[in-house]
């Protein structure tokens, strides 16, 4: 059980430590505070997710061209798209553990479903796009249960990022370039009574 | 005592002996049980419905152990259907002001039994607009949605809640001008030889049958066992009937004259599961209890009996009605002709519409011409085709896939849109198969005619890419 930290700030904080997050975190035989916990989870998220789009998606399918990447990707045997391969593990970690959740958020969403709903998704969303290299952190009441919640800018990596989102039907925004905040990563731990 | 006090003793006493005989019922089964139902259940459970315990695991069980038991039978069939609304999404903290309005991880919310006056198609029983707890503002992203009632989203053919994958837009968009008809209208599957790894080798002779004296079949049983694939791969008479049986004398000792659904099982591992899994095999699933063993030795483990025509909401031929269905059923004892299983074991018990219409149907006609030798393999389209269509299906143990015909017969056909990939597509195009599976009429008549109705979902789709493309 993670142990509650007397630190951690009742409203929004926000710090600038992006990928770099988990650096000088305070790891002790005590417990370790949300949001550091929060920041090394999201450093595990962004590498795979890196990864995953440029050395398989980037490299296979927009480079070499061996293989197509596809939201449909069953029926059209191709790979999953990194936005869906982020998707997948959130919900194999839904199965697996109530510890944490995350997801993946924007307010520019193909899916309307992944729109901000929350007061801190929607605030939390707005602090990442207009302060690119800086997280937000919160806390929130969900369903009778409290969260320290953790807001993380999803900048678009590749090429392929930005070509995809403008250039799909469903797409609100058509501007997107390489580098820019497209969205973000919302992650969740349930704080102890 | 006088006799008031004598009638009131009398009046307690067969009052407990009466309750005590409705209470056993309930807990342990037996011939009071059928009475002490609390609804009609939905057509999907209701041949089941005596085996309380397949739901209720206990006496007092919680609506999460309930829960459990939904997710043993109908978790694979959702996986397979790429399931919409999986429970993961809903799993998300993010989403608990709607799971206030709508519990959407709990199957009971939607499908609650023995609520016979308002369960609605699929076993729905919310009332149809259930689609606004969610996705009340679609109108401002779809324009086209703006102002349409919430009770059509799952009723006019364009959605499901739970299996999408042949009505997805981006599927509508890619199949769209698809021909009624393809150019090559062939099952592809059917035209695929499925494999079992034989036993042994070919058994030519009935000189090789090994089965003891006195249980002999006649030259008949002889000659139609020859002309199975059984005795091509090595599977003697003790194969089926002493399978664990090795040499003469235990042959003889362990001979069962009828073996059951468990011996076929050994070799037919996919069908048998998946039988058990559809209306025609469902009462033979593991843990089906009309009688649950207590009370002292008085109520006994007793499962339930094989299914049996007269049981059925269907219409039925009344000749089959105390019919009982094992593999052998439809398979027959010792042919084991899959060309009798795919129609003629189906129409000797079906009595409906859409069967007796069968004969002399578009379909029958192309299976006439094709077991004629007029046309190519896997262009006829018996009952088989459509309602057991081959699969590559997991094995038992989850390791490898094998092509098999999927033996649960309502695995494609609730609701019916399923059929379309599994089946329909294989010779008609995706317009035609959506409309032709929206009108009552047309599956009454087997398919004899054209569609008279026509889902829009496609045009919609079409028109938004204009619209977009366009901009």
């Amino acid at each position: 059980m993670l142990k509650v930290p007397r630190t951690i700030l009742a409203s929004a904080i926000a710090a600038g430590c992006v990928l770099a997050a988990g650096a000088g975190a305070s790891v002790t035989a005590a417990g370790v505070a949300y949001k550091d916990v929060a920041d090394m989870l999201i450093a595990v998220m962004v590498a795979d997710r890196t990864v995953y789009t440029k050395k398989v998606v980037q490299r296979l399918a927009a480079k070499e061209k061996v293989v197509k990447a596809s939201e449909h990707f069953d029926d059209d045997k191709a790979l999953p798209l990194p936005a869906q391969m982020f998707r997948f593990g959130a919900e194999h970690v839904a199965d697996n553990t109530d510890k944490f959740s995350y997801s993946l958020l924007s307010m520019w969403p193909i899916n309307k479903q992944n729109a901000p709903r929350t007061e801190i998704e929607k605030a939390g969303l707005q602090f990442v796009a207009d302060n690119k290299g800086e997280n937000y952190y919160g806390e929130e009441e969900l369903g009778g249960k409290k969260y320290f919640t953790a807001v993380y800018a999803d900048v678009a990596v590749a090429a392929v990022c930005a070509s995809c989102h403008n250039e799909h039907k469903d797409t609100p925004r058509t501007d997107f370039k390489v580098g820019d905040v497209m969205g973000g990563v919302v992650i969740r731990i349930p704080m102890a009574e | 005592m006088n006799r008031t006090a004598q009638l009131w003793l009398l009046w307690i006493l067969l009052t407990v002996a009466g309750g005590g005989v409705l209470v056993a019922g309930m807990f342990y089964g037996g011939p009071t049980r059928a009475k002490l139902l609390i609804g009609e259940t939905t057509s999907g459970h209701h041949q089941i419905e005596l085996a309380c315990n397949a739901c209720h695991t206990s006496a007092f069980n919680s609506s999460e152990d309930i829960e459990k038991t939904c997710h043993g039978c109908h978790d694979a069939d959702l996986n397979a259907a790429k399931d919409s609304h999986p429970l993961k999404k809903f799993r998300d903290p993010r989403n608990a002001d709607r799971l206030d309005k709508l519990a959407a991880t709990k199957c009971i919310t939607c499908h609650t039994e023995h609520r016979p006056n308002v369960t609605n198609a699929m076993g729905v029983t919310l009332p149809s607009d259930y689609c606004a707890l969610c996705h009340q503002d679609v109108g401002k992203n779809r324009p086209s949605h703006a102002g349409l009632g919430f009770e059509t989203c799952a009723s006019a053919g364009c959605h499901n809640y739970h299996d999408n994958t042949s009505i997805y837009e981006d599927f509508l968009e890619k199949h769209a001008a698809e021909p009624d008809v393809k150019d090559k209208p062939v099952v592809k599957l059917n035209t695929e030889k499925i494999e079992i790894p034989a036993k042994g080798d070919r058994l030519s002779t009935a000189d090789a049958a090994d089965a003891p004296a006195g249980k002999q079949g006649g030259a008949g049983v002889m000659a139609e066992w020859l002309a199975t694939s059984h005795a091509r791969g090595g599977v003697n008479c003790s194969g089926c009937h002493a399978p664990k049986a090795k040499g003469t004398e235990a042959v003889a000792a362990n001979w069962v004259d009828k073996p059951d659904h468990k011996v076929c099982a050994t070799c037919h591992g996919i069908e048998a599961t998946t039988w058990r899994q559809g209306k025609h095999g469902m009462r033979l699933a593991d843990k089906m209890l009309s009688e649950t063993q207590g009370l002292y030795g008085l109520f006994q483990n007793k499962s339930l009996s094989p299914m049996r025509p007269e049981l059925a909401r269907l219409p039925m031929q009344s000749k089959a009605a105390h019919s009982e269905l094992t593999c052998t059923s439809c398979h027959s004892s010792h042919a084991f002709d899959t060309k009798q299983a795919a129609v003629a074991s189906c129409t000797g018990c079906h009595a409906d519409e859409h069967t007796k219409a069968y004969e002399g149907s578009p379909h029958h006609k192309l299976l006439v011409a094709e077991l004629s030798g007029n046309a190519e393999t896997g262009t006829g389209v018996s009952c088989a085709t459509c309602h057991m269509p081959r699969a590559w299906m997991e094995g038992p143990g989850g390791y490898e896939e094998a092509l098999v015909a999927n033996h649960n017969q309502n695995a494609n056909l609730r609701p019916n849109e399923k059929m379309i990939r599994s089946v329909c597509m294989n010779c008609h195009g995706l317009g035609f198969s959506i409309d032709a599976l929206a009108d009552p009429d047309l599956i009454k008549r087997n398919f004899d005619g054209r569609p008279s109705a026509h889902i829009e979902s496609i045009d919609w789709v079409m028109k938004r890419l204009k619209e977009k493309g366009g901009q």
